[in-house]
């Protein structure tokens, strides 16, 4: 069975695993955060007001609730009789106040009854586990796997049907939800290396219980308390409309219930107790929410500011062109302008395949912006490979994503060129943009595990890209895939074509993942340390694929890496970046012979130190020393291992 | 996954006949004079005697509960107190009322609820705020307070519904839909609010990940990455909120019913537990229980279709 709903009514069930672990703040201090969320003031304010309202039904009016009155059936509201009077006459004012009652003391109960058994069942079940945890959590699996309202149909029978009983056996219904919940919390704890510390130390279970368990476990339940006296208040109310409770109680269920043999002459008289019931449920549902925001801190609402700069910053989302220095962010009808401008971007040079200039990524931040890639300009010729050298967090990956047009909405991005093959791309709709992803400009990622789609099958994720750039049938796609697979170095690949993403290893899902970049011939490979997650034996594997498909392409190529063993091995020309902006750009041995910038020698020389040395890491450090001896050696040994991991 | 499918087979099973058993316990636990109710009170003690006899009713609770789950087993869930007609007949007379409320429901539930979270979470902005807002109103509103908004809107006021009454749908399949709309809407609501809050949640977190980068990076029209790739990864979450949702619907119908006037099982555990016809409630408590199993074991087999891990 899946896991069964703790409650059985068609509410929202307050979902245990998000609500583990979020713990109990200090008294005063929720209190503070609490009157800070407005959500949490109006429907705290609303409860109170329904509250007061109810329990003040005596001094809010004289009417009773219970007399019925023929000369008043569906009589219209009179002094002192403020909504009018009801199917048999009875004071619709005096019978809301005073249902407000039953339904709040009923809801009351069924919580406390829910959380009494819940709570010391659960946190037992939790700390001792055993026997007792084993049935006890079968017990609360089984109760709920079926609806409330027949288990309470078929108890009220057995017991009578005042409302109080049913409450009290919806509050046992109930209890598994506790149970779980609070169950779930103490074993997440338990686990914690601090309790361990206090066992070890000596201090009794039932100390470790109060001082380290008990916390951890309040606020859920309190949460949840919210959530179930909403649920409770609604049960109740289908039970009264179903006729179950006694007659003389005023109650909103058998308002509704009165309305309904009344529907087709007085239908407003649902408006009241319908209100009444809905208002109430909503409030403690609000409740519950800010509850949960306010304990848990995850789900803080944005500030109404902070939500104004992240709409502003979604329309500044698509890479926007700017024609002359310095970059501004054109709006977006602007950006999509037309393909003048694209021409006028073409550089004039007929082997440039990519071009950017004066490229800028910044996130907003709740002070400003954080500026990732600052002003920096690339140029990649046709059948050249170009390394995007630096630590990380230099911006390496950001650029490669921009150009790509994948940087996630909230990015600004500005430039004042991205043209590829002459046409400017910045500023490309998506559906444009489509038309050159994966067909003429692939993607290499960095984790091999995390880049394919776990749901299909890989024959068809490297099939789907081609049919519809290439426009391939079924069967050729799929013979194109079977080529391209053994082309990658995979052994088997009508079985790799049948696999699923789980089912084969790292080194495989990365040379299928290359396999996918190349597969519609693109003409330009953006590959973001492809290396870098792979066993040490795969990197130089890989990296030898890659440089043998680029040579056999001719593909023009960016590889972005920390790795200076990678960059000896393939790259054309390096761009060291720095915090945002290129620092310095050569021909890769000239960089190695002579590196210019202190980052690049700092970065040449930690390079050294942190692999254990081999052949060419050694000629790369004395190049950069400043032997230019070694020059050849780096240049042409094609089994350079790629050493170090990240 | 033959061996996960049957694993789910055989704890249903078991959750059937526990909960029976369980039922059988709580009936019996009354002491309501039953035998008394159906002969009359004005029945004289050897007539009460004589109906005790022919109920069974004289025999220990351990001896009826093994006759009753022997026969139950092979099909029989004996016959009705009150009326002597068979169950199994009198809640197959029912059964199609209910299942077509039940099962329109969950569609119409699982469709809008993809349409509502994908919304949402592609949309943002404004969209996605009126969708929180339908969230928390549609936890607030209990199915039969729907129903009766339904009921005096569409039926009454504007009579474009009729308000009560089952259509069969071998008579009239537009009878048959007319008839059923508005209770499968009001059974939904509840659903379709807590069922779109989980799509959302997963389509926003799905669409985070890597590999939909990487898709997108391989051009992939938005109609392919959005409904093919992503919604399918987000998939099992959510229909693991709508089998939970499902049970919450069974229990909606018992009111649900009442106020549309359609006489399905719903109606008939209200009326059978209030004049303790035990027969009939063991059997429909039995059968509410098999189509919540069954449905769960259909979902199973669509989240291990969606989820390739699991169906190892």
């Amino acid at each position: 069975m899946t896991l069964p709903s703790p409650d059985g009514t068609a509410g929202v069930a307050p979902d245990a695993a998000a609500l583990v672990g979020v713990a109990l703040p200090k008294r005063a201090h929720l209190v503070r955060r609490l009157l800070k969320d407005p959500t949490a003031v109006v429907s705290i304010v609303l409860l109170i007001v329904i509250a007061a309202a109810s329990f003040a039904a005596p001094l809010l009016t004289s009417a009773d609730p219970a007399a019925p009155s023929l000369a008043n059936t569906l009589g219209p509201p009179a002094p002192g009789h403020p909504l009018g009077f009801d199917g048999v006459g009875r004071d619709i004012f005096a019978r809301l106040l005073y249902g407000g009652q039953v339904s709040l003391i009923g809801a009351l109960i069924a919580v406390l009854v829910a959380v009494a058994i819940g709570v010391p069942s659960g946190l037992l079940a939790g700390y001792a586990k055993g026997a007792f945890d084993a049935v006890a959590s079968w017990t609360a699996n089984l109760t709920m796997a079926i609806p409330a309202i027949v288990i309470l149909l078929v108890v009220m029978t057995a017991l009578g049907a005042s409302t109080s009983t049913a409450m009290i056996v919806f509050g046992v219904l109930m209890s598994p939800g506790v149970f779980r919940l609070v169950r779930a919390s103490v074993v997440a704890v338990r686990e914690e290396l601090y309790v361990d510390a206090a066992r070890v130390s000596g201090l009794s279970d039932a100390r470790i219980m109060r001082r380290h368990i008990l916390p951890v476990v309040a606020a859920p339940t309190i949460i949840q308390a919210a959530q179930m006296f909403g649920i409770a208040i609604m049960i109740q109310a289908g039970l009264q409309f179903l006729g179950i409770g006694s007659s003389a109680e005023s109650s909103w269920g058998s308002m509704l219930s009165d309305a309904f043999s009344n529907i087709y002459v007085a239908p407003q008289l649902l408006v009241w107790p319908g209100l009444a019931l809905t208002i109430t449920v909503s409030a403690f549902a609000l409740l519950g929410n800010a509850l949960r925001d306010s304990l848990g801190a995850t789900a803080i609402k944005p500030s109404r500011a902070a939500r104004r700069k992240a709409r502003a910053a979604k329309s500044a989302a698509r890479v926007t062109p700017s024609a002359k220095t310095p970059a501004i962010v054109l709006s977006d009808d602007a950006a999509s302008d037309d393909d003048d401008a694209a021409a006028d971007a073409a550089t004039p040079e007929a082997d440039v395949l990519l071009v950017v200039e004066n490229l800028r990524v910044a996130y907003p931040t709740s002070g400003g912006e954080s500026v990732v890639v600052d002003g920096i300009s690339l140029t990649v010729r046709k059948g050249e490979v170009v390394g995007l050298v630096g630590e990380s967090g230099s911006g390496k990956t950001q650029t490669a994503f921009s150009i790509l047009g994948l940087l996630p909405p909230e990015a600004q991005v500005t430039a004042h060129t991205i043209s590829f093959d002459g046409r400017q791309i910045a500023g490309l709709g998506r559906n444009a943009m489509n038309e050159l992803r994966g067909r003429r400009i692939g993607y290499v990622p960095q984790e091999p595990m995390s880049n394919l789609d776990p749901s299909f099958r890989i024959g068809f994720q490297l099939v789907e890209p081609m049919r519809q750039h290439l426009g391939l049938s079924k069967a050729q796609a799929k013979a194109k895939a079977l080529g391209l697979l053994a082309r990658v170095g995979i052994n088997d690949p009508e079985r790799t074509f049948a696999a699923y993403p789980h089912e084969i290893s790292g080194g495989m899902a990365q040379r299928v993942l290359i396999a996918g970049a190349v597969s519609c011939d693109p003409e330009l490979l953006i590959a973001d340390e492809p290396t870098t997650a792979l066993d040490v034996t795969v990197q130089a594997e890989v990296l030898d694929l890659m440089r043998s498909l680029q040579a056999e392409r001719e593909m023009g190529m960016i590889l972005v890496t920390h790795n200076f063993g990678v960059v000896a091995d393939i790259c054309d020309r390096v761009a060291v970046m720095q915090t945002g902006k290129i620092v310095e750009t050569a021909p890769a041995r000239e960089l190695f012979a002579n590196p210019q910038h202190p980052y690049t020698r700092m970065l040449l020389d930690s390079t050294l130190e942190d692999s254990v040395p081999r052949r060419a890491l050694a000629a790369v450090g004395a190049a950069a020393t400043g032997s230019t001896a070694a020059d050849t050696t780096l240049a042409t040994d094609p089994t350079t291992p790629t050493g170090e991991s990240a | 996954m033959l061996s996960f499918l049957l694993r789910r087979i055989g704890s249903g099973l078991a959750l059937i006949v526990v909960i029976a058993s369980l039922m059988f316990v709580l009936m019996n636990m009354t002491g309501q004079n039953v035998a008394r109710n159906i002969a009359g009170q004005t029945a004289s003690e050897e007539q009460v005697a004589a109906k005790s006899a022919e109920l069974g009713l004289d025999q220990p609770v351990v001896t009826r509960y093994l006759d009753w789950i022997g026969s139950a087993i092979q099909g029989d869930l004996g016959s009705s107190w009150f009326t002597g007609q068979p169950v199994t007949d009198t809640i197959g007379a029912k059964l199609p009322v209910t299942l077509s409320i039940l099962l329109v429901g969950l569609l119409v539930g699982t469709i809008f609820s993809v349409i509502i979270g994908v919304a949402a979470a592609v949309k943002g902005g404004w969209v996605d705020r009126a969708v929180q807002l339908l969230a928390i109103i549609g936890f607030a509103l209990p199915s039969f307070l729907i129903a009766l908004v339904l009921a005096a809107i569409f039926a009454v006021k504007l009579q474009i519904f009729p308000a009560v009454g089952y259509v069969e749908l071998a008579e009239s399949f537009s009878g048959w839909a007319k008839s059923i709309t508005l209770p499968a809407i009001a059974l939904a609501i509840g659903a379709i609010a807590a069922t779109a809050q989980q799509v959302r949640g997963s389509m926003i977190d799905v669409l985070k990940m890597d590999y939909v980068r990487t898709l997108r990076s391989r051009g992939l029209s938005a109609r392919s990455l959005l409904f093919r790739h992503a919604l399918r990864n987000a998939a099992p979450p959510a229909l693991t909120v709508l089998s939970l949702q499902f049970i919450g619907l069974v229990g909606g119908a018992v009111v649900v019913e009442k106020v549309f006037g359609l006489y399905g099982i719903g109606t008939l555990v209200f009326s059978s537990s209030s004049s303790g016809d035990q027969p009939l409630v063991l059997g429909v408590v039995v059968v509410m229980v098999l189509i919540i199993v069954l449905v769960n074991l259909l979902m199973d087999v669509a989240y291990g279709w969606l989820n390739p891990k699991v169906r190892v």
